[in-house]
């Protein structure tokens, strides 16, 4: 398989070239993404060591480390200077509508987390 | 237009013209505005005809559950354990219902006792469902011009406001969880729509609001689950992905499941049944195929990106599977509900649950229900169809989608008409407001002449047809015929409309109405005069028994526990009321001590011809009740495969405890002039057991017309 092996460092090689690129602020969103969904991760490990007992609570912390993480995609998608779709969109109301949505988001995971 | 006329007017007058943009913002404005109010009237036929009532089966579980929720506030109404019905079982109410009816009645009640209108919980109640429809038509305009333009949202407007296979379920006093749910359906596909054509996430966190209210008032809440990852899926495949979708899609999804979480009934089932599992697919593949896309974007390399490609898929898809085969295989993912299964099955529920084929609203739609639910809707419907299909964008995409699903829903279930109400006036609408618009620009620019152009009227295949060849002769002429029709026809649906509703879907069903001999109207009012009995003479912890139907309104009306009702939670408690009623006597008697029961009701239609009743309902009893206690067998009460109950019935059914207790004394009374005493005006025979004694029970009360009788259960002899 030394084909298969250089191919994939050659993809890791390239990709890491290309991600280089991107701006700073895109970045750091890129940061609190997979932040968010390390920690989804580990509250899976956690549930599957400990178990999922209040069933609420763990659907609670998954959720909200899901819909973080989905939302800062969106708004990533959103601010993206490069992107084509969302030229009217300014970043302002971008990242309002982002806080918004978090607002809500999290109010209900409090209601459910009991 | 008639700007011409209007300048040669004086200076002072002619600040007062409006623009033609002015002019036609007006006209739109106030044709709505026309339409709401024509929504809400159009549904009072029932106020006028009978009074401001409850109608029918469900609505009264709905109204006493607003009653108890205005009068002791959410939080008892939400931890209510009622123990006046499924006794000895009793039924945690607050768990087991979509609040979404009940909360929206209490809150306007409040609202209107706020700014010091007294009125009565009843009559918000009564005027829920009409005051939805109305805003519903607010909705569909909107929605109209989202996915075409203003003009076919103000024709949607009006066809919804009048379509009779909405006002079926949405009359005044039909107080009933769809009143509230098709303007929380519609609204739902709205805003998701707005936020695919957006992108916007505001609109989908709007949209998902939307979702939590139809998912807090109706279970059909189940076809947006599965409707939305299908528009997604299709657009995927279609090669139509959008960053939009990702946004609308995704926001939509997350914050929707979390907020349907918090009802109760719900709960986890968004993550745990099989029936939402589509949408949590859809949810993946949509990360996997944003994640893929970015790669793509970032490499600018196709032959890496396909290496990349073949491990990633392989990967997700094995992980995928066996997710889903381990959840599955633990039970941890539910396995689809018999409703369910009888929607993408019609002929499931026969074979498995008599309990939901019993109800008739389960039944499979004919093709007259159709036609009479829709009337023109139907031919405009495939016309619809074919402009979308020529304008094919994100949102003319979703109707489709939601039109052709829906329509077939319609057809596997009487009741989902409704659902497919909304899609087929929209599609219609497309189709109406297109044909007139290029029929009315064809006379226009041949003639110049002033023609105002309307939007409320329709035409058909032909006249859309006729519109796109310019080069013929009489075209004109032709275009005004085609138009003609269209009015025409237009104006046969709102004849059609009117008449449906007024004589066939405004009848409360609790008061009946007949024609007498010479032609006057005759009200039997029997079942309010029972429920009312029982309220007056019963004492107050007596236990009822009855079929499930009447549940609800004995609960409701007559104040009194039941021991099964309209929620039909424990099969195997309505089979034993089953298997009491199909019992003989003595074995009756001791089912009904077990229970508890004091009194007994049964519907009976043999004296006023009221088809509707216990024994035409009786077969499903033995069914439901054989379904559980193999010692009930549907053979015994029929006679060659044949059901009677003249001399030729079996004797099991002539001495089963229903037949006993509906035709007892009947041998002595005549119904029909020219015809024996004991004849049954809805079977049409004369009964074969005319000598009934009843040892275990007495009769207590037998209302004017027999529609409904009460019997007492004696208590148990005294040891001799």
């Amino acid at each position: 398989m030394p084909k298969a092996t250089s191919d994939a460092k050659l993809l890791i090689q390239s990709l890491g070239k290309a991600y280089a690129a991107t701006p700073t602020n895109l970045k750091i969103i890129d940061l609190y993404v997979v932040f968010a969904v390390a920690t989804a991760l580990t509250q899976v490990v956690y549930m599957g060591i400990v178990g999922s007992f209040p069933f609420n609570s763990f659907l609670s912390g998954i959720l909200s480390c899901i819909g973080t993480a989905v939302l800062a995609v969106c708004l990533r998608i959103q601010v993206n200077k490069d992107n084509k779709e969302f030229k009217d969109l300014p970043p302002e109301r971008a990242f309002a509508d982002f806080v918004l949505c978090n607002l809500v988001l999290h109010l209900v995971i409090m209601n459910f987390l009991g | 237009m008639a700007s011409a006329a209007l300048d040669s007017l004086p200076a002072p007058l002619r600040s007062l013209r409006l623009k033609t943009k002015q002019q036609e913002l007006l006209v739109r404005v106030s044709a709505l505005a026309l339409i709401y109010v024509l929504a809400f009237v159009i549904r009072l036929f029932s106020v006028l005809r009978y009074e401001s009532m409850i109608h029918e089966f469900d609505p009264y579980f709905n109204y006493r559950t607003t009653l108890f929720l205005s009068e002791h506030g959410f939080s008892e109404f939400w931890n209510w354990f009622d123990s006046e019905s499924w006794y000895p079982l009793g039924r945690v109410v607050g768990g087991t219902l979509f609040p979404g009816l009940m909360v929206t009645a209490a809150l306007l009640h409040r609202l209107l006792r706020a700014l010091s209108l007294a009125v009565h919980i009843r009559e918000v109640c009564v005027l829920t469902a009409p005051f939805f429809a109305a805003n519903t038509t607010l909705v569909a305009y909107a929605f109209g011009r989202e996915i075409w333009d203003s003009g076919a949202g103000l024709v949607a407007a009006a066809l919804i406001a009048v379509c009779p296979g909405y006002i079926s379920r949405s009359v005044a006093g039909s107080y009933d969880n769809e009143g509230v749910a098709i303007f929380a359906l519609l609204l739902t596909f709205y805003l998701f729509v707005r936020a695919v054509n957006t992108g916007s996430l505001a609109w989908a966190l709007a949209s998902a609001f939307g979702y939590f209210y139809m998912v807090s008032a109706w279970g059909g809440y189940v076809f947006i689950i599965n409707l939305l990852p299908l528009y997604v899926l299709v657009l995927l495949i279609t090669g139509r992905y959008s960053q939009r979708l990702y946004v609308a899609y995704n926001c939509m999804y997350v914050l929707g499941m979390l907020l349907a979480m918090q009802i109760r009934f719900v709960g986890f089932q968004h993550v745990q049944s099989g029936e939402h599992m589509a949408a949590m697919g859809v949810f993946f593949l949509l990360q996997v195929f944003f994640f893929l896309d970015w790669v793509k974007y970032l490499l600018n390399d196709t032959r890496l990106f396909k290496s990349f490609l073949r491990i990633t898929l392989t990967c997700v898809i094995t992980v995928g599977t066996l997710a889903l085969g381990i959840g599955t295989a633990s039970g941890y993912i539910s396995p689809w509900t018999g409703r369910f299964y009888s929607l993408l099955d019609p002929t499931y529920a026969k074979d498995h649950i008599p309990i939901i084929a019993s109800v008739s609203e389960h039944q499979p739609t004919a093709w007259s229900s159709f036609m009479f639910d829709f009337h023109i809707l139907l031919f405009l419907f495939p016309a619809g169809l074919y402009f979308c299909f020529k304008r094919l964008s994100d949102a003319t995409i979703f109707v489709v989608m939601y039109g052709l699903t829906s329509m077939y829903f319609a057809g596997v279930m009487v009741r989902l008409i409704l659902v497919a109400a909304p899609a087929v006036c929209l599609i219609s609408a497309i189709a109406a407001s297109a044909t007139i618009k290029n029929l009315t620009t064809l006379i226009r620019t041949k003639s110049k002449s002033p023609q105002t152009v309307s939007a409320k009227a329709t035409g058909s295949k032909a006249a859309a047809k006729g519109a796109v060849d310019q080069s013929l002769p009489f075209q004109q002429n032709a275009a005004i015929v085609l138009l003609l029709g269209a009015f025409y026809l237009l104006s046969r649906y709102a004849v059609h409309c009117t008449w449906v509703t007024s004589e066939a879907y405004s009848s409360p069903s609790i008061v009946l109405a007949a024609r007498g001999h010479n032609g006057g109207r005759v009200i039997f009012d029997d079942y309010r005069e029972a429920y009312y009995w029982l309220r007056q003479n019963t004492p107050p912890d007596a236990k009822i028994m009855s079929w499930w139907d009447y549940g609800y309104q004995i609960t409701a009306m007559g104040n009194r526990t039941v021991i099964v009702d309209n929620n039909t939670w424990n099969n195997t408690h309505i089979a034993t009321v089953g298997r009491a009623m199909s019992s003989y006597e003595d074995e009756a008697y001791e089912i009904m001590q077990s229970l508890d029961v004091n009194y007994v009701l049964v519907v009976f239609g043999g004296v006023t011809g009221y088809s509707s009743d216990d024994i035409n309902k009786f077969l499903w009893m033995v069914r439901i009740g054989g379904g559980v206690f193999p010692v009930i067998k549907e053979p015994d009460y029929l006679v060659n495969g044949e059901y009677r109950v003249d001399k030729g019935a079996s004797p099991k059914m002539l001495n089963c405890l229903m037949y006993k207790l509906c035709y007892y004394r009947f041998g002595e009374l005549t119904t029909e002039y020219g015809k024996p005493p004991g004849y049954d005006r809805v079977r049409g025979v004369e009964i074969g057991n005319k000598d009934i004694k009843l040892e275990y029970l007495e009769e207590a009360f037998t209302t004017s017309n027999w529609i409904v009788r009460i019997y007492k259960v004696k208590p148990p002899k005294n040891r001799s």
